[in-house]
């Protein structure tokens, strides 16, 4: 009886290891991601594709910031010195959001260009941005992260239960974790109770509407910029701490995250959420080898003999295409009622 | 200046540009760049139908062209008979229960009413079947992958000339474009768009991981080719023969061992010569007639019909146009007419590598080559896809000696100067995009901007 209960408890933890803990943390970041682009769409009212690029390109400014503190003996000692440097890199994605917006969509904002218009521009767009982040810091792998590693270590858990199976949690992980949920109570708080996010809120719903009872538009999309880039910035940095930073890997970040947006439904910050972590999950489970799991909880006589992985790891763009599909098909307006900011 | 002047002018900055790549760099050079616009145009065509004609973003092209060039794995390679020998039954088995799968769920999806019962019988439709089939594959995967692994490891193809490969190629990312519009069209427009982005990195995702079929990531090298090969020139007597007939006037100068040297170094350059033209015939010839086609569907009542479709769906459903009909039709031409050039860069390059399609290079470029060239204007995809592509090639070249230029005054081991001299071939993704925006910001109709032609 014991034996069977510690063979759970150790199948639990090898789940919680590998699929509940970094679904949660790459969950959070394309929630992060899904925001930014689903307040885009919202307000500006089109399908930015330069949002990786744009996540990119803030968490270079982050990384560069970051090697310099470094080079300084600048730190935060058990937590990664790039946490000091993103208001920096913030600050410099808003500026170059900004100068965007000035320079390129605010004209055919005033034209009032179709959506798909807007989509080829933002396209034009991500092609800058790639070739800045690709000329300041290269096509490759850059690693940034500093201080601790972990927060639970695998060795020091199994000493303490005495399970077979380690659970880790890393600084990274349980960073964004924190911070996520940080970023979107502070999010909902200004969309809900100050007077510019609800000014915010009213755009988006009813552009013309909005217009007659005063709300600037000019202040609304600067608004909108800037949470955008504190948005993206955030989700790129934390990727990149939990992961790697590779200015390739932003751009295939967009289609999970444009599938995070709609499938929660497009211009809804909540769905952007709720979109995130379904997507996030649904990747991990998909394509997680089972195998162990199962060792655990079936008698020696029913081991499995392959692998158990429903999918392998490079097929999980087709599950948050699937799963986009799925919803567009069953629900077009996505899992929350779209269109409602 | 009139539509007319604007596109012999066009075409004259093209063949100057050509040219002086020709006399500056070398004709081999030029030769190579020429071929691969020549493959350009004619993606670049099959854009136009959907974006120029339809208005429908696909950002799946590099799906399309991957498939393309599978295709032409498949079709040129020789059978690999003991891998067959070693998998087939599982494989027939495999594709068997997929195809009753898909079956009973399309039956289940269309015959049965839409609630609970409906879904539970699909998802176990699907799940019971998709587990089946795996029960298959993967035997039969494993086994085929065994065959000597380092050399083969995947079933072969059909052992036929490569040429054939074009069209199938084009067939095949028909089919497919067919059931990805099958599902994804009648979504909203941006919508779509998401959704081609997603299949692209699906189709390559496959082509990466099956190796049974396209040997994965080992690549395929050593394609067949349509026309002969360097070596086998050099050796053979007419070409000699044709060479030294080329050049008599300046050997007949030289002493008779000089004569010797000379000609050999001439029968080399003139073999790799050769060969590129014999490819740039093939291309030219398929970009020509596809032109054509293009052009006469534009000019017809189908294309009008497309225009109307595009400029005003709501008029044009009132007037009894089926819309996504239409969609479905346009999304289908174009993506085969993109798969017909996949298996023709394929081809050209003689190996399948699936690692090689990025959409940065696969689907964006094609897609600013369009926008570049103007939309709409089968002339202008074509004027494009040349601008675009040498633009491409050249701009790493030109942004290296560029930076060298402004740079001259560093010191040689200033870091800075290091960083900017390898940076500088990134440039040209910055300098892209912003040729894009500036095309759509002050000619958005792009270079050669769509004729509309007033009939009395």
């Amino acid at each position: 009886m014991m034996e069977a209960i510690i063979d759970l408890l150790n199948a639990i933890v090898l789940l919680l290891n590998f699929v509940v803990i970094p679904a949660l943390s790459y969950g959070s970041q394309l929630a992060l991601g899904a925001l930014g682009i689903t307040m885009v769409y919202g307000i500006l009212r089109f399908a930015n594709f330069a949002h990786g690029d744009t996540m990119a390109f803030g968490t270079m400014i982050t990384i560069l910031v970051t090697w310099w503190l470094q080079s300084k003996g600048i730190g935060l000692g058990p937590l990664p010195t790039a946490l000091l440097a993103l208001p920096v890199g913030i600050l410099f994605t808003i500026l170059i959001l900004l100068i965007t917006d000035k320079l390129v969509y605010q004209h055919y904002r005033r034209q009032k260009t179709p959506p798909i218009t807007l989509l080829i521009v933002s396209l034009g767009v991500m092609f800058m941005m790639n070739g800045i982040v690709r000329f300041v810091i290269g096509p490759n792998d850059q690693r940034f992260i500093d201080g601790e590693r972990f927060i639970i270590h695998a060795r020091s858990f199994k000493a303490m239960t005495g399970l077979d199976e380690g659970f880790s949690l890393k600084v990274s992980q349980g960073l964004t974790i924190v911070i996520a949920i940080i970023m979107v109570l502070a999010l909902f708080w200004f969309l809900q109770k100050t007077r510019t996010g609800k000014s915010m809120r009213a755009y988006s719903d009813n552009e013309e509407l909005a217009l007659l009872s005063g709300v600037n538009p000019d202040r609304v999309v600067l608004i909108t910029w800037i949470i955008v880039a504190i948005l993206a910035t955030v989700a790129g940095t934390l990727y990149g701490l939990d992961k790697s930073f590779k200015p390739f890997t932003y751009l295939q970040l967009l289609l999970p995250m444009f599938a995070a947006a709609i499938v929660g439904g497009v211009g809804n910050p909540v769905g952007a959420i709720l979109g995130g972590y379904v997507i996030a999950f649904s990747e991990v489970v998909v394509t997680y080898a089972y195998k162990k799991v199962f060792v655990y909880l079936l008698p020696a006589s029913l081991e499995p003999s392959s692998l158990m992985q429903l999918l392998s790891t490079d097929y999980k763009f087709a599950v948050s295409f699937i799963i986009l599909v799925l919803v567009l098909l069953i629900k077009p307006t996505g899992l929350m009622k779209g269109k409602v900011i | 200046m009139s539509s007319v002047q604007k596109t012999w002018l066009a075409f004259s900055v093209i063949g100057l540009l050509l040219l002086s790549i020709g006399f500056g760099q070398s004709w081999s050079v030029a030769l190579g760049i020429f071929n691969m616009c020549l493959i350009s145009s004619i993606v670049a065509l099959g854009i136009n139908i959907q974006w120029g004609y339809a208005g429908i973003a696909n950002v799946g092209i590099m799906g399309f062209a991957a498939v393309g060039g599978m295709t032409a794995v498949l079709v040129s390679e020789q059978p690999v008979t003991a891998a067959w020998e070693a998998g087939w039954g599982n494989l027939l088995l495999a594709v068997l229960f997929f195809s009753i799968t898909v079956t009973l769920a399309i039956l289940c999806y269309r015959r049965m009413a839409a609630g609970r019962h409906r879904t539970i019988a699909l998802s176990a439709t699907i799940i019971i079947g998709l587990f089946l089939t795996r029960y298959f594959l993967d035997p039969a995967v494993a086994s085929i992958e065994a065959i000597e692994p380092a050399k083969t490891g995947f079933l072969g193809g059909f052992g036929l000339p490569i040429l054939f490969s074009w069209i199938i190629g084009g067939i095949v990312a028909a089919g497919i474009a067919w059931v990805i519009g099958k599902i994804a069209l009648g979504l909203r427009a941006d919508y779509l768009t998401i959704a081609t982005l997603g299949i692209s990195e699906i189709i390559i995702a496959l082509l990466k991981n099956e190796d049974w079929l396209t040997r994965g990531v080992k690549n395929v090298t050593g394609l067949p080719r349509p026309v002969p090969y360097e070596v086998n020139l050099q050796t053979s007597e007419w070409f000699i023969d044709l060479i030294s007939g080329w050049h008599s006037g300046y050997l007949s100068t030289l002493s008779t061992l000089d004569r010797q040297g000379a000609l050999k170094q001439f029968v080399i350059e003139g073999s790799s010569i050769f060969v590129k033209l014999c490819y740039t015939g093939l291309f030219a010839t398929v970009l020509i007639f596809i032109l054509i086609l293009c052009m006469r569907a534009l000019d017809s009542p189908w294309g009008r019909m497309m225009r109307a479709i595009r400029d005003n769906e709501v008029a044009a459903s009132a007037m009894g146009k089926n819309i996504t009909r239409r969609h479905l039709q346009i999304f289908i031409i174009g993506s085969a007419i993109v798969g017909i050039a996949g298996a023709m860069i394929t081809t050209l390059d003689g190996q399948f590598t699936p690692t090689s399609y990025r959409p940065i290079r696969f689907t964006f470029l094609f897609l600013v080559m369009v926008i570049v060239g103007g939309s709409g204007n089968n002339l202008g995809a074509v004027v494009g896809g040349f601008i675009i592509w040498i633009f491409w090639i050249e701009a790493e070249p030109v942004g290296v000696w560029l930076m060298h230029f402004g740079t001259a005054w560093m010191d040689d081991s200033n870091a800075l100067k290091i960083h900017l001299l390898d940076s500088a071939q990134h440039m040209r993704l910055f300098f892209m995009g912003l040729v894009l925006l500036l095309i759509l910001r002050f000619s958005p109709g792009g270079i050669l901007p769509e004729v509309i032609k007033k009939r009395s």
